[in-house]
Formats: C-alpha cells, sequence, structure tokens
C-alpha cells in the first residue's frame, strides 16, 4: 500500500546524511567525550562540531548551545531554573493559552510552587497581542515565555516584539523554538531572545536530542546535576550519536532554509486550495500570514477527527487531529480552543505536516483519499448541513 | 491499526444498519457534537419485537462500531430482551474495546433505551426494563455506570 507521511511536526525521518555521519560513532568512534586517549577526544572533537553547526542554525555562538534530551527537557531547565533563581525577587511568570505541553506543565507545576502565571490570549489567527502581554508585566514578573511557532496550526508569534518588551522591562524571555527551527530564519542576536528550546528530530535529526540556546551572560542554574559535561551545565554523557546527528541535521536544514520553504509552503497551498475546491464545509483554522510553511490545520464540519483518522490511516495516511478522542486524557485541542474554535468543530479537526520528502503526486493522493473519506463518515454520521448539529 | 481489534475495524469500515427509517416506531438519541459524539437510532417495533433498526453517528470509529454492532444485536429481539442490552454486552460482541474508549459503548446502549422510551411513550405501552430510566439523564449517571463496567 502507497505510504504518505503528512506528520512532519511530530517528527521527521532521519536523512541519510545524517545517518550516515551518525554511523561511526555507535561503532569505532565510540569514545565518552569527557575521556582523555585519542579516540575519546575524537567524539569531544565531533560533540563540539555538532555545537557549532547547530548554533550556526540559529545565529548563536557555540558557547550559547547546551545539548539536552529533548525540547521538553530544554523547555523545562529555561522555565523551572529560571523561575527558582528569581524567586526571592518575584513569583509572576507570562505565557501563553496555546504553548506546547512542555512548557504548559511545566507552568503548571510552578503554580504549585507559589508562583502566579499569567495565560495570555491569542487572537482568531492564534497570534499574541505584544500589547496585551506587556500590561500584564507587573513588578513580580521574572519570566515570560511564548512559543516562536505553535506546533498545532502553526501560528509564529511576534517573538522580536515580545523580546523588546522583555528587554524593557528587565525580565528573561524564553521562546519554545522547536517547530519553528528549520522552518523559519532564526537569528538569536537579532531577535534578542535569552533562551531558546530545540530539538533535532523535527528537523530530520534523531529523536532523543535536543538544546538549549543560553544567552552569553545570562544565569541559569543546572536542572541535571553530575559531570561536568556541556561546560558544567548539564551533567551525564553525551547523547554522542544524537548530537553528531542533530549537528548534521542543522547543517543540511541552514543550506536548504529557503528553499525548504519555499517547496512546503508551495505544497501547503496547493493542499488547501485542493481541499477547499473539492470537499465542502471545511474550515482552515488559523492565519495564514504568519503560519509555517508546511502547516494546514482543518475542520471538516460534521465529521469526528478520529474516525477520519483512522479511515486515512487505513489508505496509508499518516496525519494527526485535535479530536478528543484521539488524546489519552479525552480532552479537546487546547489551541483550537484558545483560538475560538467551537468544541464540535474541533472534534472535525486534522493537522497535516508537509516536509522534505513530499511529492505533489502525495498531495493528490491523499486529497482523494480525503475527500471519500469524509464523504463516507458524512453519510454515516448524525449531523450535517441539512439538519444542522 | 493496533488500536483496534479486526472486529472493531470491520464494523467500522463496514457498518451494518446505517441511516435512518421513515416514520419509525421509536427515534432515540443520544449524546452530542460537542462532547464529540451522538447517536441517533429509530427503530420499528411489531408483536414487541424489533423488526428493523438504523442509526447515525456522529463519533470515533469505536462510537460508530459500537453504533453498529448494537443495533445488529437488537434486531430480531423483543423489546424487554432489548431492553436487557447493557454496555458489557456490547463490549463483549465487539470484543473489547481499549479502556479509555469504552464510554463509546454507552452511547448505543442509551441511544437504545431512548429509542424503546419513544415507541412506549408513543403506544402507551409499559417495559420493565424503562423503569427508572430518563432519556434526559445527564453525563453524572454516565460515569457512574463506567464506574461499574
Amino acid at each position: 500500500m502507497r505510504q504518505v507521511y503528512l506528520d512532519y511536526s511530530a517528527t521527521t525521518p532521519v536523512k541519510e546524511e545524517v545517518l550516515k555521519e551518525m554511523l561511526p560513532y555507535f561503532t569505532k568512534k565510540f569514545g565518552n567525550p569527557s575521556s582523555l586517549y585519542s579516540i575519546a577526544q575524537e567524539s569531544k572533537i565531533a560533540v563540539e562540531e555538532a555545537r557549532e553547526r547547530v548554533a550556526s542554525l540559529i545565529g548563536a555562538n557555540p558557547g550559547e548551545v547546551f545539548f539536552t534530551s529533548s525540547g521538553t527537557e530544554s523547555d523545562n531547565w529555561a522555565v523551572i531554573e529560571t523561575a527558582r533563581l528569581k524567586k526571592s525577587r518575584g513569583n509572576h511568570i507570562i505565557t501563553t493559552k496555546i504553548e506546547h505541553h512542555a512548557l504548559l506543565h511545566s507552568c503548571k507545576y510552578l503554580e504549585t510552587q507559589g508562583f502566579d502565571v499569567t495565560w495570555l490570549d491569542v487572537d482568531r489567527d492564534g497570534r499574541v497581542e505584544p500589547g496585551d502581554l506587556e500590561a500584564a508585566v507587573t513588578d513580580k514578573t521574572v519570566l515570560i515565555s511564548v512559543m516562536f511557532a505553535n506546533n498545532e496550526i502553526g501560528t509564529i508569534e511576534p517573538v522580536r516584539e515580545i523580546a523588546e518588551i522583555a528587554k524593557k522591562h528587565k525580565i528573561t524571555f524564553h521562546t519554545d523554538a522547536v517547530q519553528a527551527l528549520g522552518n523559519v530564519p532564526i537569528d538569536v542576536h537579532d531577535l534578542g531572545v535569552d533562551m531558546i528550546s530545540v530539538s533535532s528530530h523535527k528537523i530530520y535529526g534523531p529523536k532523543g536530542v535536543g538544546a538549549l540556546y543560553i544567552r552569553k551572560g545570562l544565569t541559569l542554574p543546572n536542572l541535571l546535576h553530575g559531570g561536568a559535561q556541556e561546560n558544567r551545565k548539564r551533567a551525564g554523557t553525551e547523547n554522542l550519536t544524537g548530537i553528531v546527528g542533530f549537528g548534521k541535521a542543522a547543517q543540511l536544514a541552514g543550506l536548504s532554509l529557503s528553499e525548504h520553504i519555499a517547496k512546503t509552503a508551495s505544497l501547503r497551498n496547493y493542499f488547501i486550495g485542493e481541499v477547499t475546491a473539492r470537499i465542502p464545509d471545511v474550515h482552515v483554522n488559523g492565519g495564514m500570514e504568519h503560519r509555517l510553511p508546511g502547516n494546514a490545520n482543518i475542520t471538516f464540519e460534521y465529521v469526528e477527527g478520529e474516525a477520519l483518522l483512522l479511515l486515512l490511516d487505513m489508505k496509508g495516511i499518516a496525519i494527526s487531529t485535535g479530536s478528543a478522542c484521539s488524546s489519552a486524557s479525552l480532552t479537546p485541542s487546547h489551541v483550537l480552543t484558545a483560538i475560538g474554535v467551537p468544541m464540535e468543530k474541533i472534534h472535525g479537526s486534522l493537522r497535516f505536516t508537509i516536509g522534505d520528502f513530499t511529492t505533489k503526486d502525495d498531495i493528490d493522493y491523499t486529497v482523494n483519499e480525503l475527500e471519500k473519506s469524509v464523504t463516507k463518515l458524512r453519510n454515516i454520521s448524525s449531523v450535517s448541513k441539512e439538519k444542522g448539529w | 491499526m493496533a488500536m483496534y481489534n479486526d472486529k472493531v475495524m470491520d464494523h467500522f469500515m463496514n457498518p451494518r444498519n446505517v441511516g435512518e427509517i421513515e416514520n419509525a416506531d421509536g427515534k432515540g438519541v443520544y449524546g452530542s457534537p460537542v462532547c464529540g459524539d451522538m447517536m441517533k437510532i429509530s427503530i420499528n417495533v411489531e408483536n414487541d419485537v424489533i423488526t428493523d433498526a438504523k442509526f447515525k453517528t456522529f463519533g470515533c470509529g469505536s462510537a460508530i462500531a459500537s453504533s453498529s454492532v448494537a443495533t445488529d444485536m437488537i434486531i430480531g429481539k423483543s423489546v424487554e430482551e432489548a431492553l436487557k442490552i447493557t454496555n458489557k454486552n456490547i463490549l463483549n460482541e465487539l470484543g473489547g474495546l481499549p479502556a479509555i474508549k469504552i464510554h463509546c459503548s454507552v452511547l448505543a446502549d442509551r441511544a437504545i433505551r431512548s429509542a424503546i422510551y419513544d415507541y412506549a411513550q408513543k403506544t402507551g405501552k409499559h417495559y420493565a426494563g424503562l423503569e427508572g430510566f430518563d432519556p434526559n439523564e445527564d453525563d453524572d449517571n454516565e460515569t457512574a455506570d463506567q464506574k461499574q463496567i
């Protein structure tokens, strides 16, 4: 059966060049970068080369990049340790209602530790209004964390404006750029952010490795305590193969960034055009102007997303849904809720994310199967355009 | 998909008894699109035997599969027998559902009761199995039922 993968925001396949670069570090060049003999020094050099490559992709100095196990660890480290550090100065944190769970649940945890969190609303497009953010600042505010780009609807937030506000009020600003990396040009110094979380497996690198950019001069206590790895900032033997892979993936992403953006945006626009022309009663969730190039989040009215996901899966198409039925918690997407999508339409939402290996044929095949599957489920459905919800 | 067994997938992919019976003897609805699933069922009854049942469901794969299997189960049964069908019977007939999906089978059992209730109201009949049944009762009771499974 034909396989069409349209869930690049969930994860990406490791590129051949990336895998090739990683392989020697599993077997021949396996030395612990902290050891002193030759093969260990080779490992150390490989880690530092990877650091330069990741730093280069975000415009940072290599000394400002610290490898972690994941975007989630980076988020936890940035938010929880900043909060702990500054608690004597203030206990107020500003974030948004549409953050990734890694950030959302870190802030929920901090609420249990005596912090007050302002959860900013977003507009229908999913954007934070910088004016709202500034209005939320108090003399107790010690941290602002707003994601660079949303994982469900692809909205790109006004990070530069927010960074300016943070700087003006001398508040630490962190942004989760896991979805933005490799999809949007990022220059940390130009943006003026203090910390950025990124992850390897969203940019055709291996899973299990992320990084936190920490601006030079910013103090951030350690989250993990132990050995002297990562310039004494993050203990634990380096995930050598993962870091090497992340470095190679970052290098490739940098080299093909504009080509990647143009290609995925063009296929995404073609996809949305075809879906909206051929299937009635569909809505694109989130604004189109400030949006990740490969993201399409669409509600198919009168059907439920998990059922649609299952039918598409039977045709080899991999996508995800904001429906409550698909989540372990049985709660519908907090992001679609925040942009004002009515509950019944959240249940019928699907996220399609296009990547480097997507072809026009994949899109045509998907639109055809989508049309058939939506029709089939609408024929079974107890709600319809004629009869209403 | 590994999430559901073959029988559930078969009833989801090829649901039986989809549709609406015109001038049905009884009609029932349970659930709401806001909650993510809503089943409508219509039945015909002759001599206290359910001769036909059709459904329409807005919902996930297991909601559609349990609607399909539940309508199959009640056709040919007497009204009293149909009223004895529980979530557990529907679940067993489906060969089980993932734990988190079990509430989807509650939908079918409630919708069937609602349709029979409607039939009983229209015809003035009384069924022991309907005693204490309120088609409009809220989800708090549903949660209580789920705990009993």
